[in-house]
């Protein structure tokens, strides 16, 4: 009888062992394909670069990103009906997705094992109980949805710029956020040095705030298990929400039992198994199934003995209080007017982005086109572009290795929602069937006369059409001679042929001598300025003209002056690709700088004429 | 009296503790002795009365070795006529007495491309990728034990060695490609120069390298005049370069002085007429079907200025560079072999 008894524990647990191992194994393999996928977000053919390997899936598996875009745009964008998948799985099994598939999920499972390893009994249980805080992420959610929906009253008053959606979910959307932790704050601070997915090391403008959020998150496990999952999760809460339908769910044998509140100890989602359990924080971890020793708990179709609660601790006055109060934030947005009149000029969004007030209902702030961006020239917005744009891209052109580079298209085909379109070469270049648009343009130019060096110092220089990747040149040069400073009126003892000498020891030996310095002989207006090839302190050599024989001549005032080549910008070929502003010189502000003016995603901000 | 014993007692009690109480002391004392010791010990080893220099240490400075072979006098080829590239450098080279010329056995090899930027090969801003694989087969072919292809380009390093073909087609053929990184930049400075001063070289591929090609498109440039062999060597320069623009043609002058090459090849087969050095544009070209081959970097540029429609006296950087002593402008003083492929 009692061997018997053994036996059945025994063979109970070898059965229930298997689902807790498969979850496990599930979660492992989740997790590694997450890291996997942010290893291969560089751009190369090698096999383990970005060459078709489904990189946003997880992404797209997340239907919150799917629903959050679909109420704000009314569409919902390619890959991202993959998140019906998770939905529909989610009506059969319950919240599988938080136990089994979410990388954050395992990351704070695991954290919290850590927590809690060789912890008293009594603490797990009490670590592990149901808390009334839990159902605050049900508000966040219906908060971010709300805020996202707001769009659709764009219908009821049109034309009202303040009666838009913002899409802010991303903010906290666990897979979003895990990508950008991931990609902007953990990964650099290992790639190109430590490990060599990118040839350089790669910066993120403000990504230390992103990283302690992410810190922050893994931390909490400590004060309690999947803090993260339990108390802030939108994406959870939905899973709850769903798993009230689920056809399968967890549950008590029978309505009674020792309660020992074993099956409480690992339970990850706090969801009350020895009493009334509660469906929607389940999180399907299964470990009541395994730990409980009297075969108490099981995963079937019918529900608990005990009984069960399947709807968040929320009362119908505190929910319409949220959807107002969300719906009420866009419109706060907008107020700032960083959509319509304040537009900010300074944050120049990468090629293929549609109009701002629709980016901003597209935008996940996830972070790909950061990580996948060749140049890293791609950024997460701070705050200096208003709350709204937070983490959004932003081209940075003094950082990384180059500005926006002509040829490439990396981010708009990364893009998990299209706030950047995928545009093809062609459109982006404006050839082929896209000759009649024009080139797209993601800002324009400005010299700073003030800065730069032909411009405010007499010093040669155009690093900046020297770069300028566009045919032809969008920034151009006139020549212009100037005097050099304390250089005029010098007094010429003796002209030659190809040589002057001067009555005073003034010059500076081979100063001169670069090629851009000329002499101008005051008295003979008929001839233009000789290019010096050399000099020293009275005698100066240069390149003769016609005009001067074989006489000399005596007694001539000369100036000496330097050929500048002045850089001009022309708006109608400008593609904002910042090039420029990368390579000039003047490295603090730089003397070339790109605004959003003239950006083509919004006919607004162009002034020319044409297009 | 039982005040007083109890008062005698205590003492009697505290007389047994004093020994324990010395030996506690004693230790802790010794303790702190030591933490004292070691505490003033660190501070005194790093004590430092001056503060900060006004500058910090620098890294000893390298130099290129002279790569060319100075036991023959100049060397030059021009291969008219022909649009393919391989067949253009092979008969140029053939006319020199083949690479085994310039590439001895166990040579190890770096040739310098143009990557300079991420633009495909068929706008010719860079090194075209079959003079790339043809130069790199030719080397091997001569019995060069390893060949370097190396760049430090302006737009970002890995687009432009992929891009530009370039990567691809020196792996082909079995080269290495070193992408520049910060580790492989050691500073230099160039014997009489001004400029390049204690300045950023891409040193590390140089690493046991006994032979140097440079490799180089012919290409307009607003601000020098031209881009060639000489100003190809750009490339081999780090940190802020681009301040040299304030003096184009002193720094060209400058990397002349630098680099001694073995051969210099230099691309004439599209020659970029207008909006260089990047073009971007098939209109921005000309075919001009010329391929020079030469041990005179300063003679190839001469050459090579006459595809642009200059000659060298339009151009400073090249008479700066005969003026140092590098080469000749006049070309034709070193007989060049002609070759007419058409």
């Amino acid at each position: 009888m009692d061997s018997g008894l053994r036996r059945n524990d025994v063979l109970g647990k070898i059965e229930t062992m298997k689902i807790t191992t498969a979850r496990k194994i599930s979660q492992i393999f989740f997790v590694i394909l997450f890291l996997w996928f942010c290893v291969t977000t560089v751009m190369g053919d090698k096999w383990w670069q970005l060459r078709g390997w489904p990189v946003n899936w997880i992404i797209q598996l997340d239907p919150l990103v799917g629903l959050g875009t679909l109420l704000a745009t009314g569409t919902l964008y390619a890959g991202l009906l993959w998140g019906l998948l998770t939905i529909v799985l989610t009506i059969v099994l319950g919240r599988f997705f938080c136990g089994w598939v979410c990388p954050f999920g395992a990351i704070h499972q695991f954290m919290g094992f850590c927590g809690k390893y060789k912890k008293p009994l009594k603490n797990k249980i009490s670590v592990n109980r149901y808390s009334q805080w839990q159902s605050f992420k049900y508000f966040l959610l219906f908060f971010f949805l709300a805020a996202a929906f707001m769009d659709f009253f764009e219908i009821l008053v049109p034309g009202n710029p303040l009666i838009a959606g913002s899409l802010q979910i991303g903010l906290l959307d666990p897979i979003p956020l895990l990508y950008r932790s991931i990609n902007l704050a953990l990964l650099p601070l290992l790639d190109g040095s430590v490990v060599h997915l990118s040839s350089s090391v790669r910066f993120y403008d403000g990504a230390w705030v992103i990283g302690v959020i992410f810190i922050t998150a893994i931390t909490l496990n400590f004060l309690r298990p999947r803090f993260y999952c339990r108390y802030i999760c939108p994406l959870g809460a939905l899973f709850g929400i769903l798993s009230r339908f689920s056809i399968f769910r967890i549950g008590k044998n029978k309505p009674e039992c020792i309660n020992c509140e074993v099956c409480e100890k690992n339970c990850e989602g706090a969801c009350s198994p020895t009493s009334r359990i509660r469906i929607n924080e389940c999180v399907l971890c299964m470990n009541c199934v395994k730990d409980c020793r009297h075969e108490m708990m099981s995963y079937r179709m019918y529900p608990s003995e005990a009984g069960e609660t399947v709807s968040p601790d929320m009362t119908r006055r505190g929910l319409v209080l949220t959807l107002a109060s969300g719906a009420l934030i866009p419109p706060m947005f907008k107020l700032s007017g960083a959509t319509s009149l304040n537009w900010q000029a300074g944050l120049v969004r990468p090629p293929g982005s549609v109009i701002e007030s629709e980016f901003l209902k597209r935008c996940i702030k996830c972070g790909q086109c950061m990580r996948v961006c060749p140049t890293n020239v791609i950024h997460p917005a701070g705050l200096e572009t208003g709350f709204e744009a937070l983490w959004t891209p932003s081209l940075n052109f003094r950082v990384g290795t180059s500005g926006c580079q002509h040829n490439c298209i990396a981010c708009g085909n990364i893009c998990p929602t299209a706030a950047i379109r995928p545009i093809t070469l062609e459109e982006r270049m404006g050839t082929g069937s896209h000759e009649s648009q024009g080139p797209i343009r993601i800002g324009m130019a400005f010299v700073d006369h003030g800065r730069c060096l032909p411009w405010a110092m007499d010093l040669p220089c155009i690093v900046c059409q020297e770069n300028c990747p566009v045919s032809p040149k969008a920034i151009f040069t006139r020549e212009i001679f100037q005097t050099v400073r304390d250089h005029n009126g010098i007094q010429i003892r003796m002209l030659e042929r190809n040589i002057a000498e001067t009555t005073n020891k003034t010059l500076e030996t081979d100063r001169f001598a670069t090629g851009d310095y000329f002499l101008k002989i005051s008295d003979m207006p008929d001839l233009s300025p000789l290019l010096i090839t050399g000099n020293t302190e009275n005698r100066i050599e240069f390149i003769s003209s016609d005009i001067l024989d074989e006489e000399l001549y005596f007694g001539n005032r000369a100036d000496i002056l330097i050929l500048l080549q002045q850089p001009y910008v022309d708006p109608e070929k400008c593609i904002g690709c910042g090039i420029c502003q990368h390579e000039c010189p003047v490295k603090g502000k730089r003397a070339i700088r790109i605004t959003a003016e003239n950006e083509s995603r919004n006919r607004e901000h162009s002034f020319l004429l044409s297009r | 009296m039982k005040n007083l014993e109890q008062n005698n007692k205590v003492p009697e009690e505290n007389e047994k503790k004093p020994g324990m109480k010395r030996r506690e002391f004693l230790i802790r004392a010794a303790k702190a002795g030591l933490c004292v010791a070691a505490a003033s010990s660190v501070g005194y080893y790093f004590y430092d009365p001056e503060g900060p220099g006004a500058f910090s240490q620098q890294e000893s400075l390298v130099s290129l070795p002279d790569f060319s072979i100075s036991d023959k006098s100049p060397v030059m080829a021009i291969v008219h006529g022909t649009g393919d590239r391989n067949k253009s450098l092979d008969m140029a080279i053939k006319a020199m007495g083949g690479m085994e010329t310039f590439i001895k056995k166990g040579d190890k090899v770096l040739i310098k491309v143009n990557a300079a930027f991420a633009s495909p090969p068929s706008l010719s801003a860079t090194t075209h990728p079959d003079l790339v694989s043809e130069t790199v087969r030719l080397c091997y072919a001569a019995g060069a034990l390893s060949v370097v292809v190396t760049d430090n380009p302006i737009n970002d390093p890995a687009t432009c060695f992929s891009l530009t073909g370039i990567e691809k087609a020196a792996l082909s053929q079995g080269a290495r490609v070193i992408l520049p990184r910060e580790a492989l930049f050691k500073p230099t400075t160039v014997t009489g120069a001004k400029l390049i001063r204690n300045w950023p070289l891409l040193y590390g591929p140089f690493d046991g390298i006994t032979k140097l090609i440079g490799l180089a498109p012919i290409k307009d440039h607003h601000r020098s005049g031209a881009s060639m062999t000489m100003k190809n060597w750009y490339g081999l320069l780090g940190g802020r370069r681009n301040i040299f623009h304030q003096d184009v043609h002193g720094v060209i002058e400058e990397l002349a002085m630098m680099v001694s090459p073995t051969l210099v090849i230099l691309d004439g087969t599209w020659t970029m007429m207008t909006n260089g050095p990047t073009g971007g544009s098939l209109s921005d070209l000309k075919q001009t079907h010329t391929m020079i081959v030469s041990t005179d970097q300063v003679a190839a540029d001469s050459y090579g200025a006459t595809l642009l429609g200059k000659s060298p006296e339009n151009l400073p950087h090249i008479l700066k560079a005969e003026a140092q002593g590098i080469g000749t402008t006049d070309f034709n003083s070193i007989n060049p072999i002609r070759i007419n492929a058409g």
